[in-house]
C-alpha cells in the first residue's frame, strides 16, 4: 500500500510541477485572473453600487450573495449532520480514555474566563458589525463567538455551557440565521426585485439604493454569524462528549 | 528581498510542521502541532494581502479546528500505531 | 544546473511559491493513502486543503498592490477620508480608473476561499464524527484492524445468513435481494432492540451519577478509567 501511495504520489507530483512552469510568474498584474473583466469590475466599481469600503465583503455578501447563503446552509446541515450522527444507536461500555481529567474547574482558571468570555463576545460583535469597513464580517465574528462559548465550556464542564446555550436552542439560532439571511433576500424579491438583489430595498424603506445594500449587507451578515456561532459550538459540544452531551472534556 | 526571505522562510518551516504533524504517534501533539501549521497559514496570508482569509484562518484553523481534533482524540485512543 | 532558463531554475527560484504548494498537496495526498490512522488520514485531508487554498489566494497577488480595502482616497463615505481629500469625496465616490484597479489585490479569490475554510471545518467536523461512530463500532480507529474486523463481520454474518434462510418476506420479487433484505432487516431490528434495552438501562445509572455528583462534587466516580474488558461488543 506504502509503495503504491509513493509511487502514485509522485507520478502526480511531476505531474503538477510540469504544469508549474505555465504559471503566470509571481505577482504578475497582467495574469488571466487579476485582469479579468469582473475583478475588475468588483474592485472599480464595489464603492459606487454599494459604498462598502471593504471589496470582499461587498463580493461576499452581495455580488456572490447567492453562494454565501448555501455555504451557510451547508455548514448548517454539517451540523445537523454531525449531532444526528453521534446521538442515539449501540455504545461501548468499555471506554478506556487516556485522558484522566480533573472533575474540579479551577479556580484561577474560571475567574480568568470569568473576565475574558465579555470581552471576546463584544469583539465578536465588533467583528461582525466593523465586517464593512476592516477585515471580518459574519463567519469570523460567528467563529468568535462560538469560541467563546466552547471556552466556557473547556474552563468548567460542558454542564455549565449547554446551561447558557442549550443544544436544542443551538439549532434553532442556526435556523434562525439562515431564515434572516433567506428573508432578506424573499423581502427584495417582493419588492420587485430579483432575490437576494438588495438595491430594491430601498423602496421599503428610507434610505437609497447604495445604503439599502449597505445594511443589507449587515443584515445578511447577522444572519450567517448566527448560524456559525451555533454550529460552532454543537460541532465542539457533540464531538467532546461522543454525542453523550455530559461529561465531556 | 526582506519579504521574500520572510515569505521563503514560512513556506520551509510550512512543510517541515506538515511533515512532523504527520510523523508524530501521539494525536493530541498531532493537533498541536496542526494548530501551529494553520498560524503559519494565516501569517502567510497575511503577507499576501488576503486580510481577510488571514483572519478567518486564525479563528477558524488555529482556534475551533484544533479545539475539535483534541476533543475528538479525547474520545478515542490517543496513540496511533504510525 | 541553476544557470538561467532551465527547469531547476524555473521550479526553485522562479516559482519557488508554487513548488511548494505541489510539495504541500503532495504531503497531503500521500498521508490520506498511506496513514493507518483515521485521524491523520483527516490531517492529511486538511492539508491538502490549505494547500489548494494557498494556490487560489495567491492567484490573486499583484506585485506591488495593497490589501482589497480602499484607501481613504477611494472611501466612499467622505468621514473615513482624510482632510485634504474631502473635497474629492463631497463629489461622491467614483468608479476607480484603470490604473487604480491595479493597486488592489484581486478580493474574488479571497472571498471563494474565505467560504471553503469555514465549509473545511464544518466537514471535518462531520468526518471527525464518523471517525467517533466507527470506534464505538469496531473499537479502533486504524485501517487495517478496521478491515480485519470488518472481515470477521462478513463472514459472521455470512454464517447467519444460511441459518435465517427460510424466512421469506412476502413483498420479495427477486430471490437474491429479498433475502439480503431479510438479513438487513433482522440485523436492524435486532440493532433496535439492543438500543431499547440500553435505554431502558441507562436511564437509572445516569441519574444516579448525577445525584451523587451534585452532592459529593469531588468524588470523580464516573472518572476513574475502567478495567478494560476484553469482551468485544456483540451485533
Amino acid at each position: 500500500m506504502k509503495r503504491v501511495a509513493v509511487i502514485v504520489v509522485l507520478l502526480i507530483g511531476l505531474l503538477l510541477a510540469w504544469a508549474v512552469r505555465d504559471f503566470p510568474s509571481w505577482g504578475d498584474p497582467h495574469a488571466p485572473a487579476s485582469s479579468s473583466p469582473v475583478s475588475s469590475h468588483f474592485i472599480s466599481s464595489t464603492g459606487v453600487d454599494t459604498e462598502v469600503p471593504n471589496m470582499v465583503t461587498a463580493v461576499l455578501a452581495d455580488y456572490r450573495g447567492f453562494d454565501t447563503m448555501f455555504e451557510t446552509v451547508v455548514v448548517f446541515i454539517a451540523g445537523l449532520a454531525v449531532v444526528s450522527i453521534l446521538r442515539g444507536g449501540p455504545r461501548r461500555r468499555t471506554r478506556d480514555r487516556e485522558f484522566v481529567v480533573n472533575f474540579e474547574p479551577d479556580l484561577i482558571v474560571t475567574n480568568t474566563v470569568r473576565l475574558i468570555v465579555p470581552v471576546i463576545q463584544i469583539f465578536a460583535f465588533y467583528v461582525l458589525a466593523h465586517g464593512h469597513v476592516s477585515p471580518g464580517g459574519g463567519f469570523q465574528g460567528g467563529v468568535a463567538m462560538g469560541a467563546s462559548f466552547i471556552l466556557i465550556a473547556l474552563s468548567w464542564d460542558l454542564k455549565t455551557a449547554l446551561a447558557r446555550f442549550p443544544l436544542d436552542r443551538c439549532f434553532t439560532v442556526a435556523a434562525l440565521g439562515i431564515v434572516i439571511y433567506a428573508g432578506i433576500g424573499l423581502l427584495s424579491m417582493f419588492l420587485g426585485g430579483e432575490f437576494l438583489d438588495y438595491a430594491h430595498l430601498a423602496e421599503a424603506f428610507p434610505v437609497s439604493p447604495e445604503m439599502a445594500r449597505y445594511h443589507a449587507m449587515l443584515g445578511v451578515e447577522i444572519g450567517v454569524g448566527f448560524t456559525v456561532t451555533a454550529i460552532m459550538f454543537a460541532l465542539y459540544a457533540s464531538l467532546s462528549t461522543d454525542g453523550r452531551m455530559r461529561d465531556g472534556l | 528581498m526582506g519579504l521574500e526571505l520572510f515569505n521563503t522562510l514560512i513556506l520551509s518551516l510550512l512543510v517541515v510542521v506538515a511533515i512532523l504533524s504527520l510523523y508524530v504517534r501521539d494525536l493530541v501533539v498531532s493537533a498541536v502541532i496542526f494548530g501551529i501549521y494553520s498560524f503559519l497559514m494565516c501569517l502567510l496570508w497575511a503577507e499576501m494581502g488576503a486580510v481577510d482569509v488571514a483572519f478567518t484562518e486564525a479563528t477558524v484553523g488555529a482556534g475551533v479546528s484544533t479545539v475539535v481534533l483534541i476533543a475528538t482524540v479525547f474520545n478515542l485512543k490517543r496513540k496511533a500505531k504510525d | 544546473m541553476f544557470e538561467e532558463g532551465s527547469i531547476f531554475t524555473q521550479l526553485l527560484v522562479e516559482r519557488l511559491n508554487y513548488f511548494i504548494y505541489v510539495v504541500l498537496l503532495l504531503i497531503g495526498l500521500w498521508a490520506m493513502i498511506a496513514k493507518n490512522n483515521l485521524i491523520k488520514k483527516l490531517i492529511g485531508m486538511s492539508i491538502f486543503q490549505t494547500a489548494i487554498i494557498l494556490f487560489y489566494v495567491s492567484i490573486g497577488v499583484k506585485e506591488g498592490a495593497t490589501i482589497p480595502i480602499y484607501l481613504p482616497e477611494h472611501d466612499p463615505h467622505a468621514s473615513h477620508g482624510s482632510a485634504e481629500h474631502n473635497d474629492a469625496a463631497v463629489s461622491g465616490p467614483q468608479v476607480l480608473e484603470v490604473s487604480e484597479v491595479s493597486g488592489y489585490t484581486n478580493p474574488l479569490p479571497h472571498v471563494l476561499m474565505l467560504t471553503a475554510i469555514v465549509v473545511g471545518v464544518a466537514t471535518l467536523g462531520l468526518a471527525l464524527s464518523i471517525c467517533l461512530r466507527i470506534y464505538r463500532g469496531y473499537g479502533t480507529v486504524e485501517e487495517d484492524d478496521l478491515l480485519l474486523k470488518l472481515e470477521q463481520e462478513d463472514s459472521r454474518n455470512a454464517g447467519g445468513f444460511k441459518k435465517r434462510r427460510p424466512r421469506k418476506r412476502p413483498s420479495s420479487t427477486k430471490a437474491s435481494s429479498g433475502a439480503a433484505q431479510a438479513v438487513s432487516s433482522e440485523k436492524s431490528k435486532s440493532d433496535r432492540a439492543g438500543q431499547g434495552n440500553r435505554r431502558s438501562r441507562s436511564k437509572s445509572p445516569a441519574k444516579k451519577t448525577q445525584s451523587s455528583s451534585t452532592s459529593d462534587g469531588k468524588k470523580p466516580a464516573r472518572r476513574r478509567p475502567r478495567p478494560k474488558k476484553p469482551k468485544e461488543r456483540d451485533s
